[in-house]
C-alpha cells in the first residue's frame, strides 16, 4: 500500500515537472489590487461601470435594487447611477440592439455580468491597463492583453493615448529576466532569428490623459473589483456563511467521533 | 408504537427489511478509511437528487432561456446559490466518492466469488453515473455544455455505416439544439435518476446478501459463532457500530465539501468551468474543448488512438472497452488471497502503474496534446506530440493491467491469510 503511494507521489511529481518546465509563459499580468471587502473601491467602481461601460455593456442579470450589497441607499441609487425610465427593480439592460452594434462596431460588446468568471480580475485589469495607439487596426486601437480586439479604447481620455514599447533580446532567459524586472504588465514573444521581445504599454509622455497614471489604475482597479462583485453578488455572503458553517462542523465532528469512541470501546 | 410496528409488520415486512438490510446486519469489525466511500456515496446520490429537485423548480430546459435561468438561481432565488453550488460540487464529489470506492475493490479484491454480482451493479451504477453526469452538463448551456456534448455525440458519429444517423437520433436535430436540450433534461431529470435509485437498491441488497469484505479478505461467515453474542467471530452488527462510524465519516466529508463549495466553488476550473460562463453559441467554436474532469482519463485515450483505415471509431471503441473492462475483473483475476495485504509484489506493482495511468491520463485530458511540445530531431518518435505518446503508452499499460492480470496474480507470491481478521 505505501510502496503504491510512494510510486505514484514520485511519477505524479515527474509529470508535474515536465509541464512546468515545457510551457513558457508569454503574457506576465499585473495581479489586480482588488478585494472584495472594499465597499468604497465597490461604489467608486459602480459609478465607473454606469458612466463609461453601461452605454454600450449591459449586465443583464443585475438588479439596480442589488447594490444595496455595496452599502448604497435605494435614494443614492436612484440619484447616482440609474438614468432614464429604469426602476429600481431593473436589470441593467442597454438601449442599443445587437443589430445597431454589429453596424457600427462590427460585434455586439458582450454583457459583463459574468465576465469576471470567464476572464478573472487579473486579466481585466491588465486589459484595461494595455490598450494602445495602432494605425494599421480597424479602431485605431489595439491591445497587448487581447491582440486586435474590436473594441475601441474607450477610456483613453482618461488613460491618455498609451504607445506600445517593444526592446529586442538576444535569447529567452534574458528576455524573461528583462520581463520580470518591470514588475508589471509585459510580453514576451520570440521573434525572428533566435531573438526575443519585450512588449509593454507606456504612457505617451506627448499627449497625458486627464489622470495621472496612478489615478487611472485606481479607476480601473474600481471598475474590475465592481465587475467581480456583480459577477456573483452573493460571493461576500458565501464565503462568511461559509465560515460558520465549517466551523459548526469541525464542532460537531469532535462530538461525533467521541460518541463514536464510546460506542466502539468495547470491540477489539 | 408497539402496537403500530406491529399492526405495519403484519401486513408489510418493514420490520423483516430494516433488520435484514442495516439493523440486524453483521459486518467485519476491521473496515479502515477505504470503506467509509460506499456510504459516503448514498450520501451525495441523496444530496443530488434533493438539491436537483428545488434546482427543477426554477431552472428553464430551454435554449433561450436555460443560461439565464441559472443566473436567475445564483442571484434572485432565495438561496438558489447555495443550491446550485452543492449540486455542482455534489457532481464532482460523487466521482471522487465513486473513484475511490472503486479503488477499495480493486486493492482489496471485494469484487471477487462470492461479489461478482455486486460488483457488476457497481460496474452499472458507475456507468449510469456518467451519463447522468453527461447529460447534466449540457442543461446550464454554456460554451463548455453545448461543445462538450457536441464533441461526446460527435464520437458516436463515427460508428460505421449507421453513425451520421445515430447522431441525429441522439441529438433530434442536426446539431446540438433546444429539442436535444429538452431531451437531455428528461434523461437527466427522470430517467438516469430512476435507474440510478433502482441500481443502488440492487447493490445493496447484493452486499447484504453475501456480507461485506474487508481488508484482510476473510470470509467471517466461515467462521464459527461466538456462543456469547451469536456473531461470527469477527462480525459487529452495523448497528449501531457501522451507524455512528460512518456518520463520524458524513460530518469529516461535510468539512471538506463545505470547504469547497464556500470557498472555492470553481475549485480552480475543475468543477465549474470558466469558459462555461459564456452562454453556448453554436457559431464560435472555443479554441480548447475538454470534457469536465472525471471523463477525462477515457477523454485522452480517445485522442490517443490514431485513426484506421479512415475512422475515428477505433479511439471510440477503446474508450468504451476501457470502461466496460471492469466488468469482466471477478473472473480475470486468478490470485490465491483477495486483499492486497497478502498480495505479492508483482500485483502490487500493476496496481501502481494502473493507478498511475489513470492519474496521468487524467490531467493528459485536461490539457491540449502540444502541453508537452514534439520530440525533437534524433528521438524514435520525431515530430509526434510528446503528449500524444504518453497518452498511448499509458493506455497500452491501462488495459495491461487487467489483460495480464490472469497471468500475473495467478503466479504472484502471496502471503498466507491469518484465520481471524488484523
Amino acid at each position: 500500500m505505501n510502496k503504491i503511494v510512494t510510486v505514484s507521489a514520485a511519477l505524479l511529481f515527474a509529470v508535474a515537472g515536465m509541464a512546468l518546465a515545457s510551457g513558457g509563459a508569454d503574457l506576465r499580468l499585473d495581479p489586480a489590487p482588488v478585494h472584495r471587502l472594499d465597499t468604497e473601491s465597490l461604489q467608486r467602481g459602480a459609478r465607473n461601470f454606469v458612466n463609461f461601460c453601461l452605454n454600450c455593456h449591459s449586465a443583464r442579470f443585475m438588479r439596480y435594487e442589488r447594490l444595496k450589497d455595496i452599502g448604497l441607499t435605494e435614494q443614492q441609487i436612484e440619484d447616482n447611477l440609474m438614468f432614464g425610465t429604469v426602476r429600481i427593480g431593473s436589470t441593467m439592460t442597454v438601449a442599443m440592439t445587437p443589430a445597431d452594434a454589429r453596424n457600427w462596431f462590427g460585434a455586439v460588446p458582450p454583457d459583463l455580468s459574468v465576465i469576471a468568471r470567464v476572464r478573472g480580475v487579473d486579466w481585466l485589469y491588465n486589459y484595461f491597463l494595455s490598450f494602445y495607439r495602432d494605425d494599421g487596426s480597424a479602431t485605431g486601437w489595439n491591445n497587448l492583453v487581447f491582440p486586435n480586439v474590436a473594441m475601441p479604447h474607450a477610456l483613453w481620455q482618461l488613460s491618455g493615448p498609451n504607445r506600445l514599447v517593444s526592446t529586442e533580446f538576444d535569447n529567452h532567459e534574458s528576455a524573461l529576466a528583462a520581463a520580470i524586472a518591470i514588475k508589471g504588465l509585459a510580453s514576451v514573444e520570440p521573434g525572428s532569428g533566435g531573438k526575443w521581445h519585450v512588449r509593454i504599454v507606456a504612457a505617451d509622455p506627448d499627449a497625458p490623459g486627464s489622470m495621472t497614471p496612478v489615478q487611472y489604475r485606481t479607476f480601473v482597479a474600481d471598475l474590475v473589483n465592481f465587475l467581480d462583485y456583480v459577477s456573483e453578488p452573493s460571493k461576500n455572503k458565501r464565503i462568511s456563511l461559509g465560515i460558520v458553517v465549517v466551523l459548526y462542523l469541525v464542532v460537531l465532528f469532535v462530538l461525533v467521533y467521541a460518541l463514536k469512541r464510546l460506542y466502539w470501546k468495547d470491540v477489539h | 408504537m408497539d402496537k403500530l410496528l406491529n399492526w405495519i409488520d403484519a401486513r408489510f415486512p418493514l420490520t423483516a427489511l430494516w433488520e435484514s438490510q442495516w439493523g440486524k446486519y453483521v459486518a467485519p469489525k476491521n473496515f479502515n478509511f477505504w470503506y467509509y466511500f460506499g456510504s459516503l456515496a448514498a450520501f451525495v446520490l441523496v444530496l443530488q437528487i434533493v438539491t436537483g429537485i428545488f434546482l427543477t423548480m426554477n431552472y428553464k430546459p430551454d435554449a433561450a432561456k436555460a443560461f439565464d435561468s441559472v443566473e436567475y438561481i445564483m442571484r434572485d432565488v432565495e438561496w438558489g446559490w447555495l443550491i446550485r453550488y452543492m449540486h455542482s460540487t455534489g457532481a464532482s464529489m460523487f466521482f471522487i466518492v465513486v473513484y475511490l470506492h472503486m479503488f477499495r475493490g480493486l486493492m482489496y479484491g471485494s469484487y471477487r466469488k462470492p461479489r461478482e454480482l455486486l460488483w457488476i451493479f457497481g460496474c452499472l451504477i458507475y456507468l449510469v453515473l456518467m451519463g447522468e453526469a453527461f447529460f447534466g452538463y449540457l442543461l446550464p448551456w454554456g460554451q463548455m455544455s453545448f461543445w462538450g456534448a457536441q464533441v461526446i455525440v460527435n464520437l458516436f458519429s463515427t460508428v460505421p455505416f449507421i453513425g451520421e444517423d445515430l447522431g441525429v437520433w441522439i441529438r433530434g436535430d442536426y446539431t446540438i439544439s433546444d429539442i436535444t436540450l429538452n431531451r437531455f433534461y428528461a434523461f437527466h431529470v427522470i430517467a438516469f435518476p430512476l435507474v440510478l435509485i433502482g441500481l443502488v437498491a440492487a447493490h445493496l441488497m447484493a452486499l447484504h446478501e453475501v456480507g461485506s469484505s474487508n481488508p484482510d479478505g476473510i470470509e467471517i461467515k466461515k467462521q464459527p459463532k461466538d456462543p456469547a453474542t451469536g456473531l461470527y467471530l469477527d462480525g459487529i452488527n452495523s448497528h449501531p457500530y457501522y451507524t455512528i462510524k460512518d456518520i463520524v465519516g458524513v460530518v469529516f466529508f461535510l468539512i471538506v465539501f463545505s470547504i469547497i463549495m464556500f470557498f472555492m466553488p470553481e475549485m480552480g476550473g475543475y468543477f465549474l468551468e470558466a469558459n462555461n460562463f459564456i452562454p453556448a453559441d453554436p457559431l464560435k467554436t472555443p479554441v480548447h474543448i475538454a470534457p469536465v474532469w472525471y471523463f477525462t482519463p477515457y477523454y485522452a485515450m480517445l485522442r490517443a488512438v490514431p485513426s484506421f483505415l479512415g475512422s475515428q471509431f477505433w479511439g471510440v471503441l477503446v474508450m468504451g472497452a476501457a470502461v466496460v473492462i471492469f466488468f469482466f475483473l471477478p473472473w480475470l483475476d486468478r490470485g490465491a488471497v483477495k486483499s492486497i495485504r497478502y498480495r505479492g509484489t508483482l500485483f502490487k506493482s500493476w496496481l501502481a502503474a494502473f493507478v498511475v495511468s489513470f492519474l496521468i491520463l487524467g490531467y493528459l485530458g485536461v490539457v491540449p496534446v502540444t502541453v508537452w511540445g514534439q520530440f525533437g530531431d534524433g528521438f524514435p518518435f520525431h515530430g509526434a506530440d510528446k503528449a500524444t505518446v504518453v497518452a498511448r503508452v499509458l493506455t497500452v499499460v491501462y488495459f495491461l493491467y487487467f489483460l495480464l492480470m490472469p497471468w500475473y496474480t495467478a503466479r504472484d507470491k502471496t502471503k498466507p491469510v491469518p484465520e481471524r481478521t488484523t
